[in-house]
Formats: C-alpha cells, sequence, structure tokens
C-alpha cells in the first residue's frame, strides 16, 4: 500500500481549469472573464493613481504625461480599460443580485428534468450580457468619434 | 466571522465603485454623447479641464471615496484568486497583509494628493 | 403483431471509446487508448466498459456498483463533463466517439479510479450529522423532534447528495485551490444549518465562512449544472452567503434547535384498530 500511494497521479485541472476544462454552461466562461476584466483594471489603476498623482507638479507635468499617452496603442489601451469595467460592472450587477439569493430560486423537491439555480438565472444573464454590449458600443463609439 | 466581515465591504465597495467609477467613466469616456445633450466638457483630459474639477471639493471628495473603494475592492479581489492557488498559511497571511499595507499606503499617497491639488495656487 | 420491436442485444451503432489508461506500476504518464465498442439499446457508457473489459481488456479498471446512478461510484469525464457513467447511454452522448478520463480534480489511483479521500475528508470537515447539545436525549431518546413540512423543504433537496464528486470535478475554484472546502461540502454544512433538529450553527460557521469557505465561490454554476440528483450546491452557497449577510445585520434570528415533542396526547384511537402486539425485543 506505501509504495503505491507515492505513483497517484495528478489530475488537478490548475489555472486551465479557471478558464475552461469542459462542456460547461456560459457562467462558468464568465467567471474567467470577471476575473481577468477585474485584473487588467486592477493593474491600470495601479498605474493610474501615480499618473494622475503627477497633477501635484502642476499642469507641466500633466501635459507632458498626457502628451506620453496620446500615441494610438495607450488610446486603444485605454479602450480595452472601457471595455473590460463595461463587462465588469454589468457582470458584476449580476453577481451581487445572485450572491444574495436573488433570481436564484428556493430549495424544493428535485425532481427530474432538474430546475437549478444556473439555470434559473440564465435570464438576468442574458439580460446583463446584452447590457454589458450596448455599453461597450457605445464605448467603442465614443472612441472611435475622438480618434477621428 | 471575518471573511464575512471582508466580503460585505467587498459588495459595498462594489456599489460605491459603480456610482463613482461610472460617474468619472461618463466623464472622461462618454464625452462625445454628453456633448451631444449638451452637457460635459469637450475634452476632459485638457490640463485646464482637470485642474478646474480637480478643485471643486465635490470631485476631490468623490475622488478619495472612489480610490479607496477601488482600493479595497481590487486588492480584494486580488487576495481571493491569490488564496485559491494552494498557498501555505504563512504565504497566505503575508499576502493579505501585504494587500493591506499597499492598499493602506497607495490610499495615504492618492488622497494626499486630491487634497494638494484642490489647494493648488495658480491654476 | 406489433411490429419489430428491437431486441436488447441487437447492435443499434458501432462507437469508438477512448479511454484513458495509467497503470502506477508501469506507465509514467497515462495515455488514451482506443475501443471499438458495439451498442445496444439502452446500453450505457457503464455497459460500454463492461463489454471491454469482458470482451477486449481484461485490465481496464475503473469504480462502479449499483449501476443505477444512486451510489455515486461510477464519477468519470465523459465527452466534455463530469457524469456518472451508469446515468449515461452512449446513444444519447450524440457522438461516435466516447472519450472517458478519470474524474478531474481528483488524484488517479488507477486507469479510472480517483483517489476520493479529499472528497471524504471535506465533507467529513463539515461534521455532517446532527449535533445537539441535548446529549441525553440522543443517547436515549424519548420522542420526537418537532419539524413542519415547510422547514424540510428549507434542506431536503441538499440532503439528496450521494457523494459522487461530480461537482467537486466542475467547479473552477477546486481545479487550483487544495484547501477549498468545495460544493459538496459546504452544501451539505448548509444542509445541517437549515435543519431545524440541528443545533450546530457555531460549528458549521466555522466550515462555511472560513477563508477557503463559501466566499471562494463565484457562482460559475457548473457544480449545480453537473449534479446527477438535483441537490443544486450552487444555490446552497449562495444561500449560506445571503444567511451570513442577514444573520450579521440582525434581519434574520439565530433560530433555536426544534424541542423534543413529548408523548401524544388526549388521543383515543378508533375502536376497530387492534392493539399493537407486545415488543419482542425490550431495550437494555
Amino acid at each position: 500500500m506505501g509504495s503505491r500511494m507515492q505513483n497517484r497521479l495528478k489530475n488537478n485541472l490548475g489555472l486551465l481549469g479557471w478558464l475552461s476544462g469542459g462542456r460547461y454552461g456560459a457562467e462558468r466562461y464568465a467567471y474567467a472573464l470577471h476575473r481577468l476584466s477585474g485584473l487588467g483594471i486592477l493593474a491600470y489603476f495601479l498605474m493610474h493613481i501615480f499618473v494622475t498623482g503627477s497633477r501635484v507638479r502642476g499642469p507641466e507635468s500633466w501635459e507632458s504625461w498626457m502628451a506620453f499617452f496620446s500615441t494610438p496603442l495607450f488610446k486603444i489601451g485605454e479602450l480595452l480599460v472601457f471595455l473590460a469595467f463595461a463587462y465588469h460592472a454589468v457582470n458584476g450587477i449580476r453577481l451581487i443580485l445572485v450572491e444574495f439569493g436573488y433570481m436564484v430560486g428556493k430549495p424544493g423537491l428535485p425532481s427530474y428534468p432538474y430546475s437549478y439555480s444556473t439555470l434559473r438565472q440564465r435570464p438576468l444573464f442574458v439580460v446583463v450580457m446584452v447590457l454589458a454590449a450596448v455599453l461597450m458600443i457605445i464605448g467603442g463609439a465614443d472612441f472611435y468619434h475622438m480618434m477621428k | 466571522m471575518r471573511e464575512s466581515k471582508l466580503w460585505f465591504w467587498h459588495i459595498l465597495t462594489a456599489v460605491i465603485i459603480l456610482v463613482l467609477l461610472g460617474l468619472h467613466m461618463g466623464i472622461m469616456h462618454l464625452s462625445a454623447i454628453l456633448n451631444v445633450l449638451g452637457i460635459g466638457p469637450d475634452d476632459p483630459t485638457k490640463s485646464a479641464e482637470v485642474f478646474h474639477r480637480s478643485q471643486q471639493l465635490f470631485f476631490m471628495i468623490t475622488y478619495i471615496l472612489l480610490l479607496g473603494a477601488a482600493l479595497f475592492h481590487g486588492l480584494y479581489g486580488l487576495r481571493s484568486m491569490l488564496f485559491e492557488l494552494s498557498l501555505s498559511k504563512t504565504l497566505e497571511k503575508f499576502i493579505g497583509g501585504l494587500c493591506a499595507v499597499a492598499g493602506f499606503a497607495l490610499f495615504v499617497y492618492g488622497s494626499y494628493v486630491a487634497v494638494a491639488v484642490f489647494q493648488l495656487k495658480g491654476v | 403483431m406489433s411490429g419489430s420491436a428491437a431486441k436488447d442485444s441487437t447492435v443499434i451503432k458501432t462507437v469508438r471509446f477512448e479511454v484513458l489508461r495509467y497503470n502506477p506500476e508501469q506507465d509514467v504518464k497515462p495515455k488514451l487508448k482506443q475501443y471499438v465498442v458495439p451498442v445496444t439499446k439502452g446500453m450505457t457508457v457503464l455497459d460500454g466498459l463492461t463489454w471491454i473489459k469482458e470482451h477486449q481488456d481484461r485490465t481496464l479498471s475503473w469504480r462502479s456498483s449499483c449501476r443505477m446512478g444512486i451510489c455515486g461510484s461510477c464519477g468519470m469525464f465523459i465527452n466534455g463533463l463530469p457524469r456518472l457513467a451508469c446515468n449515461n447511454q452512449i446513444v444519447h452522448l450524440h457522438s461516435d466517439v466516447v472519450v472517458v478520463k478519470p474524474l478531474p480534480n481528483f488524484d488517479i489511483i488507477r486507469d479510472l479510479v480517483p483517489d476520493l479521500e479529499s472528497l471524504f475528508d471535506k465533507h467529513r470537515s463539515a461534521k455532517p450529522h446532527l449535533l445537539r447539545k441535548d446529549l441525553a436525549e440522543q443517547n436515549h431518546p424519548t420522542g420526537e423532534y418537532f419539524q413542519s413540512e415547510q422547514e424540510l423543504m428549507n434542506y431536503i433537496q441538499f440532503a439528496y447528495c450521494i457523494k459522487c464528486g461530480l461537482c467537486m470535478a466542475a467547479c473552477p475554484t477546486v481545479a487550483t485551490s487544495r484547501d477549498y472546502v468545495g460544493p459538496q461540502a459546504l452544501t451539505q454544512a448548509w444542509r445541517y444549518t437549515m435543519d431545524t433538529r440541528d443545533d450546530g450553527a457555531p460549528e458549521r460557521a466555522a466550515t462555511l465562512y472560513s477563508s477557503h469557505g463559501v466566499y471562494r465561490c463565484h457562482f460559475a454554476g457548473a457544480c449545480s449544472q453537473v449534479c446527477p440528483k438535483g441537490v443544486d450546491p450552487a444555490l446552497a452557497i449562495q444561500l449560506a452567503k445571503k444567511d451570513a449577510f442577514l444573520k450579521a445585520f440582525g434581519l434574520r434570528k439565530q433560530r433555536q434547535a426544534t424541542p423534543v415533542l413529548g408523548p401524544v396526547r388526549d388521543w383515543t384511537p378508533k375502536a376497530e384498530i387492534p392493539k399493537a402486539p407486545a415488543p419482542t425485543v425490550t431495550r437494555k
């Protein structure tokens, strides 16, 4: 028994399990995207604190930073941050509702075919995704208008 | 329980950020649409606009609020992700402490900037 | 007569099974092995594995017992989802290829046999039994505990868990976190919290609201999707979060454990009902 125990094969999905892992419902991928967008926003935010901190040194310091960030690459980066925020915020609203027990239903007697919380909040999920898409399009339109 | 308290703050700061960052994003990224409605600055990143806002009490206070809320929310989320990586108890304690210290330090710095610019003369 | 009803042994189609094989005494890495299996009417994936073992490869190993979806032994990763092998007919997979791998997020002992010790350890940590202060009553019961139909409905769904581990395989947090309690044990902790006969709310709270408890769940919802008994662990976890919030802000009271019902009073049996015979087994 002892030596054979050491030959157990590790089978954890690991970090890949956050992104995929099987034919799961859309919510499992919404969770991965929520994490990704959150990390992106956090990274941008930490830099943002220092960049906007340059205001203390007066308008010249501010203007020079703005000139540095005026290249299209950074503008696209800003758009990405806005898109990430749009998704993260709207999906976050759904998560707040669900994690406080709204739209997931009440416990009862399971009878096949089962109704369960993931299915029950699906309409909310669809509404949220559509709202996020609308916000992203609005943001994209503004970005396009600004780049012209 | 402590973990419950942290999570409640995570949700509360999320709601605060929804409002304040929504406002911030509106000013910054939806200026074209706001212009159509007849409000809002033409280019919110021009230094004249930036300093005009920074020297209004409303913006100074909301900047500090947003800074605190976003720092807590973001760093708690990061801590959450790191706690799910099968780390040792000591490492988890260290990460929790690091997030708290870094968050507090950044909050102090950002608040100082907001207050200092609010009081800046000659802009 | 009534037409040509297919006999149970008529082969409907042929499928290719791709089964992950791993022998700890011989292999360093696992590998997929292919088998061509004839499918008859009503044949489940478990039946397919049995056919392979009987006709093609006697070394194939897996766990199974009841073959009817109640013991929870045959959890495997079949065609992209954790499923019970006995609960899924091959034709219902709608594919000519059946990929069978061992349950993810558990160590592999051999072939399709997962090491479920982590599942049972976490289940034990939720203290899955009634905890009450009245030990005398627990050891020498004098009556029933009161529980209304409504109180039963609050937790009975979560009591249907067969400990198959499919939810743990589906959960993205379990994929990376060895310490995360997991949907199965969290649901059981909640099941006992909501059971009005139980008085162990502080012990359950230690499991539910620790730094590796319900707050490490982010509602991917995969656990409820794959549960073969409709237990809906995701629902239990979100209700636990809501409960913590309501109790912390005084919006929901800590409930008392339900009392023992005394002997039935003011009851006269109908005259026609015969009296019960004397007990043949007496309690010492």
